[in-house]
């Protein structure tokens, strides 16, 4: 039991692990291959530009977003804290009475209401 | 095993909690409360406390940063994001020390038993949830309801102002 939760959880440490190394690797990496010459370093304006899918880059880093994104962050928000009460219904699902499902029902119902009132009020279509 | 994943946690939380007071630039100060609350969630799983890890991820993680982000991302100006108050930090002080002292007086006055490997099972959380606690659990939608269809009155209004 106590072994089984470390083995889990030891997983997802060595995937953050990696996720932490690889890119701070290739930074160091990279960085150590131009101090000893391996890596020739001669900038011009051209490539000290941000990158952008092969684009020049319009305005600054600091520009305001569009006020529809907004839109996205409040249903994100709120579907978000759905899951954590679907979370413990699916993973405990066969141990739950009949009434837990419908009760699940009833709950996403409510919230489909409120996923229909952004649809019908036009905030999901980008115009 | 445990103490060594506890103090490095506690390691990350910290330096997540300096650097949103220490920088001076507020989408910086977003991104290190990010890696100091997932690293609370790490210290929840080293407590066995896998739901609430699991909450700490999804809500704080995932919510509460997203809309600190958007909230950044649509508010501000060019110049904005230097720019930090920072004639507060008395008060700050006085909080922060007030609530150290809270902290450290409730763990010294209870008698602090350590509890054993053993989570709180997932299954009676949930049948507690959907059979004693269906009225409150349904009511909770409700109240989702309310404030997602609240959120889009407001924007909807003022973008017709704007």
């Amino acid at each position: 039991m106590l072994e089984d939760y470390f083995r889990q959880y030891g997983l997802i440490a060595i995937f953050i692990a990696i996720a932490v190394i690889v890119p701070t690797s290739m930074l160091t990496i990279s960085w150590l291959a131009s101090r000893i010459g391996i890596r020739p370093t001669n900038p011009t304006p051209v490539k000290q530009e941000t990158y952008e899918c092969g684009m020049e880059a319009i305005g600054g880093r600091w520009g305001q977003f569009n006020f529809r994104y907004y839109m996205y962050a409040v249903l994100f928000v709120v579907f978000d804290v759905e899951v954590i009460f679907l979370y413990p219904w699916a993973a405990k699902f066969l141990g739950l009475p009949l009434f837990a499902l419908i009760e699940m029902f009833v709950f996403v119902g409510i919230l489909l209401v409120a996923w229909a009132y952004a649809w019908r009020k036009g905030d999901l279509e980008w115009a | 095993m445990s103490w060594v994943l506890f103090i490095l946690l506690a390691v990350v939380t910290l330096v997540g909690g300096v650097g949103v007071v220490a920088t001076r630039n507020v989408v910086h100060a977003a991104l290190s409360l990010l890696v100091s609350l997932l690293a609370v969630a790490g210290i929840y799983l080293i407590l066995f406390a896998e739901f609430l890890a699991l909450v700490q991820v999804l809500i704080y993680g995932g919510a509460i940063i997203i809309v600190l982000l958007f909230a950044i991302m649509l508010t501000r100006s060019s110049e904005y994001p230097r720019i930090s108050d920072n004639r507060q930090w008395p008060i700050g002080l006085v909080a922060a020390v007030g609530l150290l002292a809270v902290l450290a007086a409730s763990f010294w006055i209870s008698q602090h038993q350590s509890a054993g490997p053993e989570s709180p099972a997932l299954g009676n959380l949930a049948n507690s949830l959907f059979t004693r606690w269906a009225i409150p659990f349904e009511v909770a939608s409700l109240v989702l309801l309310v404030a997602l269809i609240g959120a889009i009155i407001i924007a909807r209004t003022g973008e017709d102002e704007g």
